[in-house]
């Protein structure tokens, strides 16, 4: 056995379906040994959305999303896609071909110091120097990626280390390291602390995060939200922690979110917030929030508690294994009052658009898309206005909403999706995106065609990079630098191209049946929907 | 508000890059760095001295501590510790100043380890502040270069220990 089948073997050990990537000379051998298996290769048409598809994967599987690269360009290609998934906290493993370990320093042909690179993005990195080290390395990092925090791994190895022959292959049953031991059981006494304060709190609320998504927390939340009738409002990488039309949910915060929402937030004399950053799109001003309230900060992350925003609970812990240890007490908390209150907020304080009526109303449009799709399907929306529209919007049922909130990666939406269809065959899977973040990616539709991968799209196309010309608008009097998208391909021709169906609506007149037949195909659709240039969010 | 952070890592080649790559990328402060192996070969020990508000001294201590090659971080103030630093001083000298500069190390409590006809190298190993003080001291002569390695320093002995 050579160091490629060792990898292979690992990659097995751990149940991995599929390997989205993109060969080259220094990875060839991982990709010869890779014929043998059952594992599915999935070829990507750019590195970049390689990490893309393996986070849509990893966030609807639960699972370590896996791609493998080349050296060099293959492999910095690869980082805007693990900087996206470290930033929302998406376990990976990256494999990087490098070249020959003798040469490595020499600056031959293909030769990026990946490892160096990518430091500030991953959670860990690997040079492999010994071939003997793989199994245990193949551990550690999907062990490391899959734990705690989650987070990208990227493991860099030597196209000689991929040709050494193994000692012997045993695959580890168990990670030892020293230095990682995360914290995922809440301390018995802040728990206590938490009760002591609901118990005494007359507005309290939660205010979920994209942690509670990955710790799997969402029935344990949704059940503690319901027996003690306390509000929850999320952070865009929350939402779908709870579903949008549940009682208890009041909408999505930040500076893109419900009015009635940062209202309930800051009106709050008892606010928790679990597995969300603070981050400034979230709280514009984290300092303010605790002014007027206690503040309980749940993460798996000691070092987020305290970062943006002192806490007067802090609690380290998984949110699953919290909420299930809160369920455990009983105690009494009442607040009718408050419920009535943001009842009445969340009926009077909704956004009002004016939509122009020779355009396809983006809004009107998304909510009555997502009332058209199944009860579980996943919706991806990209980077762009499109992104706000379709957090404000979109409709959650018992499905996800996956979009990145953190590093806000234009593209992100089409390879996610194509990881996520390919996770759960089964489920209905819409990408939104606009003119801009389609162009982007748009590359895969090979992929999708090669592969059979029935994803949906759906492109809000207004000929302009929309998100900017508002900031423009807004911040430079309409002053328009670099928005003009109008050289972009005529989608119809594009779509036949790849051989997709293609659908097109120019207003809101039968739109609804058009979104039924968008979504009953079998297979992948491109609808264009043309929306009003100066359009805002 | 000074800090000294002394941090056990994994003796593996890229941690102290990792470390020092921490501190840039938040724009943390580095006072000094010192790295040595400690009485295990597979573990060196980092001495930062770093400066900041009470958030970032507590941030640094926890965002060191997620790094992977972190085995532990100890953060004490420069009361509580024993620090020192060693500096070697290379000045010129003649033989009008050679007495002058001589009555200072004695002063300093500094060493002339080495020596020719007109340079001299100058040893000090003690607190910064002394070692700040004998450069200043020694400026009136022509300082040719200087090396110091940073501050060491360990928390002072308690008998709970």
């Amino acid at each position: 056995m050579i160091g490629a089948d060792a990898i292979v073997k690992c990659l097995e050990e751990e149940g991995v379906e599929y390997v989205f990537g993109y060969p080259g000379v220094a990875i060839c051998p991982f990709y010869n040994s890779i014929l043998e298996s059952d594992i599915k290769t999935i070829l990507i048409r750019t590195e970049q959305n390689a990490a893309h598809a393996a986070s849509g994967l990893a966030r609807v599987s639960g699972k370590v999303g896996v791609c493998a690269v080349t050296s060099g360009p293959g492999a910095t290609n690869v980082i805007t896609g693990i900087a996206t998934a470290f930033a929302d906290s998406i376990p990976l493993v990256c494999i990087t071909g490098q070249v020959n370990s003798e040469l490595i320093g020499s600056d031959v042909f293909q030769e990026a110091d990946i490892t160096g690179a990518v430091e500030s993005f991953v959670k860990y990195s690997y040079l492999v120097k010994d071939v003997n080290d793989i199994p245990r390395i193949f551990k550690e990092a999907f062990y490391i990626a899959n734990s705690g925090r989650r987070g990208p791994v990227l493991i860099d190895v030597p196209i000689d280390i991929q040709r050494a022959a193994l000692k012997k292959f045993a695959y580890p049953e168990t990670v030892n390291l020293r230095t990682y031991k995360p914290t995922v059981k809440g301390h018995a006494v802040q728990i206590k602390k938490v009760i002591g304060e609901l118990a005494k709190a007359k507005r309290p609320i939660i205010c979920t995060g994209g942690g509670v998504l990955l710790s799997g927390a969402q029935e344990e939340l949704r059940a503690f939200a319901e027996k003690y009738s306390i509000p929850v409002v999320s952070t865009m990488m929350g939402i779908g922690v709870m579903p949008t039309k549940h009682p208890m949910y009041y909408g999505m915060v930040g500076n893109n979110g419900k009015p009635y929402a940062n209202r309930a937030m800051n009106e709050s004399d008892l606010l928790i917030m679990v597995g969300a950053r603070v981050a400034d799109r979230a709280v514009s001003q984290p300092d303010l929030i605790t002014e007027n309230k206690i503040l309980v900060h749940i993460d798996v992350d000691p070092a987020e508690i305290g970062k943006n925003v002192g806490a007067s609970i802090p609690l380290v812990g998984d949110a699953k294994h919290i909420f299930e240890d809160i369920a455990k007490e009983e105690f009494t908390c009442e607040h009718e009052e408050w419920i009535t209150t943001l009842n009445h907020y969340r009926d009077t304080m909704g956004k009002k658009r004016n939509p122009n009526p020779d355009y396809v109303d983006p809004a009107e449009f998304i909510r009555l898309l997502s009332e058209q799709m199944e009860d579980d399907a996943v919706y991806v929306a990209d980077v762009g206005q499109n992104q706000i529209w379709s957090c404000s919007y979109h409709i959650v049922k018992n499905g996800r909403f996956l979009t990145t909130g953190g590093m806000g990666t234009m593209g992100y939406s089409i390879p996610a999706a194509m990881g996520a269809k390919l996770a759960c065959p089964g489920r209905q899977v819409v990408a939104v995106c606009g003119d801009g973040s389609f162009q982007m990616s748009m590359m895969e539709l090979a992929t999708m065609r090669q592969f059979h991968v029935p994803v949906k799209i759906i492109v809000l196309k207004n000929n302009y990079l929309g998100m900017v010309r508002e900031f423009q608008h807004y911040n430079y009097k309409d002053h328009y630098s670099v928005v003009d998208l109008s050289g972009s391909p005529d989608l119809e021709k594009l779509a036949m191209a790849y051989d997709m169906k293609f659908m097109r609506l120019f207003t809101m007149e039968n739109v609804e049946a058009a979104i039924a037949e968008f979504l009953a195909q079998d297979e992948s659709v491109l609808m264009e929907c043309v929306i009003d240039p100066m359009d805002l969010v | 508000m000074k800090k000294i952070y002394s941090v056990l890592v994994e003796n593996r080649s890229g941690v102290l890059c990792k470390v020092a790559g921490l501190f840039s990328r938040r724009s943390y402060n580095i006072d000094s760095l010192a790295v040595g192996e400690t009485d295990d070969p597979a573990v060196s020990c980092m001495t930062i001295v770093s400066s900041g508000d009470e958030r970032t001294i507590e941030q640094i201590e926890k965002q060191l501590n997620k790094k992977l090659d972190v085995i532990k971080v100890k953060t004490f103030d420069e009361t509580a510790s024993v620090s020192r630093e060693l500096m070697l001083i290379k000045v010129k000298y003649n033989k009008g100043n050679r007495r002058d500069i001589m009555e200072t190390c004695e002063i300093m409590k500094a060493d002339i380890v080495d020596m020719s006809k007109n340079l001299m190298i100058i040893q000090i190993c003690d607190v910064p502040e002394k070692t700040n003080l004998l450069i200043k001291m020694l400026q009136s002569v022509s300082v040719v270069e200087v090396a110091r390695t940073g501050t060491l320093a360990l928390p002072k002995c308690m008998d709970t220990e």
